[in-house]
């Protein structure tokens, strides 16, 4: 018997009433690239760690009379090997590939979407688009994780085809392990909340770009009596969100077009809980301390703020930073590297928090063990940011 | 800022697809390998790949359907919902044809974890007279 781990089929998602329709093919060619991202994780980037401690590190040290004191210094001279330019032009492909099955895949079905998401959002107030709403230099100017038309480009009037794309690759880049709703990120938020703090029942609950929603559902759906508001720029990403949820019959949700630096519309400590996945690597730096001092303006005392994000860099190897800091420069997230250097505490306490409160926890989701199979924490290879043990950190508010 | 966040176009039949599905990231693509052409020709091998594994589980499909109903049939292939043995079955497929594609990369981890010595080193170790 092999022992290698088989991945559940792309069908395996959950088709919630927006989710763009797969054909045969379609389906396959996903189920390839998810697999392909999964030889490149468990079977060439182990090799990698081999190429810097037999061939790259030694040249360095003999040549520079030191060790690398950077992971710039060490990418540098990885780059230069030719291992190491393979997988790289092997993981940029691949994601590529990804894009554009993705858009090939709604592109065709373009008109369906649009309108079943016009169907499920006709007349209700929980989705509130603001055209003056101008989407902010941190994407605009660039379309982060090599997405064409990042999360607001719209081809054509009512378009939500960069959102629905989104959704589909999800499961693709984390090579299936995010759920059959790819929402383990949400889930594993919810799940640590009730298990943790039992008695933590938030009434008005704020998450900050929500891209799909998908994250935002499963805190919806733990909190039925909450009043969830689900902020984003993106006119095609609010249209979808609010589409899925409708269709997941999650009705206490309202996806806001707004931008996080400032929210005027709110008032002072109005939220018990203020939420994001995945959202700060992919803010500026002039946003993010903005976008903070939104969270503490708008956070009740008592109340939680909790963050999914990769760990930090600090004290991590160089050789490891190097590798999480791939994408930086690689996968079109220029701000990747930059904020996993920040000290989080001292960003929390110039934002008027006390910062020595911050916490870090690992938070993990069990996702449909049936389907997917166990969570992949611990038993993947080293994949350096795609397995799905979630960091997160947070403060309770004094 | 820009604000982007509006369309030039009035419906999706001004749109065209096969560009718009491969359309490129903004800013620049940054080439990996020494020779950008050679670059090139790997994405290509690497879609060529892809293409040929979909091609491989649309004949899968196909046999499990003919085998479950004795009929060929386009729509019953669209149609049809593997079992959890059969998805466990293309997924070990699928991870051995990657294998076997990217059999290059896994043989020189092995020999950057192997040192693996050239001929010319052997032969001379291995002709070396007391
Ligand atoms: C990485 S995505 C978040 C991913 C999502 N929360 C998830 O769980 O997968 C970042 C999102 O933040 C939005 N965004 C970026 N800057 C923003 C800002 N200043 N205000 C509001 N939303 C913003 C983007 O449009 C995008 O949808």
């Amino acid at each position: 018997m092999s022992n290698v781990k088989t991945l559940p089929s792309w069908r395996a998602l959950t088709q919630h009433g927006v989710m763009p329709q797969a054909n045969h093919d379609e389906a396959a060619r996903l189920n390839v690239l998810t697999h392909l991202n999964l030889h490149l994780s468990s079977r060439v980037i182990p090799g990698l760690r081999q190429v810097y401690e037999k061939h790259v590190h030694p040249a360095f040290v003999k040549e520079h009379g030191r060790e690398p004191e950077t992971r710039h210094e060490v990418r540098k001279v990885m780059m230069e090997d030719g291992y190491c330019q393979l997988w790289s032009a092997l993981r940029r492909n691949t994601m590529e590939m990804r894009h554009q099955t993705g858009r090939a895949m709604v592109l065709r079905q373009a008109d369906a979407l649009s309108k079943k998401v016009e169907q499920l959002n006709k007349g209700c107030d929980t989705l509130q688009l603001d055209p003056t709403i101008e989407v902010p230099a941190n994407i605009s100017q660039v379309d982060i994780h090599c997405q064409p038309g990042c999360y607001y480009q719209e081809y054509y009037d009512q378009d939500v085809t960069v959102a629905a794309s989104y959704d589909v690759g999800l499961f693709v880049t984390t090579a299936g392990l995010l759920g059959a709703l790819s929402d383990g990120g949400g889930q594993a938020i919810a799940n640590w909340l009730k298990a943790e703090h039992p008695n933590f029942k938030p009434k008005r609950i704020l998450d900050l770009g929500c891209t799909v929603g998908h994250n935002a559902v499963p805190l919806a759906q733990a909190f039925p009596d909450a009043e969830v508001i689900a902020i984003d720029v993106a006119t095609p990403c609010l249209r979808y969100a609010h589409a899925r949820a409708k269709s997941l019959g999650v009705d206490n949700i309202s996806f806001v077009q707004a931008n996080v630096e400032s929210l005027p519309q709110y008032a002072d400590e109005s939220f018990d809980l203020i939420t994001s996945a995945m959202f700060w690597h992919e803010a500026s730096h002039k946003m993010l301390p903005k976008a903070l001092k939104t969270v503490q303006r708008l956070l009740k005392p008592e109340g939680l703020t909790i963050h999914l994000e990769q760990p930090q860099y600090h004290g991590k190897s160089v050789f490891e930073q190097f590798m999480r800091d791939w994408d930086t420069y690689n996968n079109n997230e220029p701000y990747w590297g930059p904020m996993h250097d920040l000290d989080l505490a001292e960003q929390l306490d110039k934002a008027g928090f006390d910062g020595s409160a911050m916490f870090e926890v690992g938070v993990v989701a069990k996702v449909d063990e049936k389907i997917f199979g166990k969570s992949a924490a611990g038993d993947s290879g080293e994949d350096f940011g795609r397995a799905p043990v979630w960091n997160a950190f947070g403060l309770w508010k004094k | 800022m820009t604000s982007a966040n509006t369309s030039t176009k009035k419906s999706s039949a001004d749109i065209d697809i096969l560009d718009l599905a491969g359309t490129k990231a903004k800013g620049q693509r940054p080439y990996f390998l020494a020779d950008k052409q050679v670059e090139q020709v790997l994405s290509i091998a690497m879609a060529v790949a892809t293409e040929l594994a979909v091609t491989r589980e649309r004949l899968a499909s196909l046999e499990a359907v003919l085998a479950e109903k004795g009929i060929i049939s386009a729509d019953a292939i669209e149609q049809f919902s593997p079992s959890a043995k059969h998805t466990a079955a293309r997924s070990l497929d699928t991870q051995e044809y990657l294998a076997r594609i990217l059999r290059i990369v896994q043989q020189d981890k092995e020999e950057i974890s192997q040192d693996d010595k050239s001929m010319e080193q052997l032969q001379r170790e291995l002709t070396q007279t007391d």
